[in-house]
């Protein structure tokens, strides 16, 4: 039961990701950033974590997942102190950004660009 | 003071004049690969988590585990020149989840090598990374600091 929720949150999450790819004229970094800033808002709200709880990693792989760990990480450091609040979403992602740039970084140096196959 | 109205009557007139040619996506078709490739990405990450619980780790660090190894994944995939080809097929099935976000910081450090390791590679990781992070920080910096002030007073 919790891999169906999972399939169907983080599945419809990609729906709505499609629709607006291809109904508007809207890029794909502008999509990314409206994923991620829904992500923060709906958390700010606490709308996101019944989300998160329902469908577990389906809603935590997407992007708006991303926002609420940055949310979450915000909201639970401002009950401790102002440089927590500040410093709290980044430390509930360091790792995931910290791997990303690394391991990014490493990566373009090592491949080598190519067409892709038509 | 006359130009620039004109010009963008001629942007407006040709923007409905190219837009009877782009073909019209087929929406049914790409809603349902991007669903089932978007569902099928997330519950394996929860098989995933399922395991790395199992072996004892907490459930915050095996989420983090997910993200570094989904991120480590769409990378390396980027580099061989793969993940284009699934993203061609799965269409927002991939850009949403966070394999989307680890392959933009790739693939324009790719397309702009020849420029070097600083300026090409370095500058250009953050071309779509760049405003994502910018704007999922900033809006999640500033709720913490609103959170902190109702906590305060």
């Amino acid at each position: 039961m919790e891999y169906l929720w999972a399939f169907i949150i983080g599945g419809a999450i990609c729906v709505i990701g499609q629709i607006l790819m291809d109904t508007t004229t809207l890029t794909a970094p502008r999509i990314l950033v409206i994923f991620v800033v829904s992500g923060v808002i709906l958390q700010a709200f606490n709308l996101y974590e019944p989300i998160v709880e329902l469908g577990g990693n389906g809603a935590t792989v997407p992007l708006p997942g991303f926002g609420y760990s940055l949310a979450k990480g915000a909201m639970e450091g401002a009950k401790e102190g102002f440089l927590e609040a500040v410093t709290g979403p980044l430390k509930a992602t360091a790792a995931g950004i910290g791997i990303a740039l690394t391991f990014g970084y490493v990566a373009a140096l090592v491949f080598n660009p190519k067409s892709p196959k038509r | 003071m006359n130009k620039k109205p004109d010009k963008k009557d001629i942007a407006k007139a040709y923007g409905k004049y190219a837009k009877g040619f782009t073909p019209r996506p087929n929406y049914v078709g790409n809603c349902l690969k991007a669903f089932f490739t978007g569902g099928a990405i997330c519950m394996i990450a929860l098989w995933y988590q399922n395991t790395l619980q199992d072996t004892g780790l907490s459930e915050k660090d095996a989420g983090i585990f997910v993200t570094v190894t989904l991120v480590v994944i769409a990378q390396l995939l980027t580099g061989l020149g793969v993940f284009d080809v699934i993203a061609k097929f799965a269409g927002a099935g991939v850009i949403v989840p966070i394999t989307g976000f680890a392959n933009s910081m790739v693939a324009p450090a790719l397309e702009y090598k020849r420029e070097g390791p600083v300026l090409g590679v370095g500058a250009n990781m953050f071309k779509v990374a760049g405003p994502v992070l910018v704007c999922g920080i900033s809006s999640a910096t500033i709720v913490g600091i609103i959170y902190w002030i109702i906590y305060r007073f």
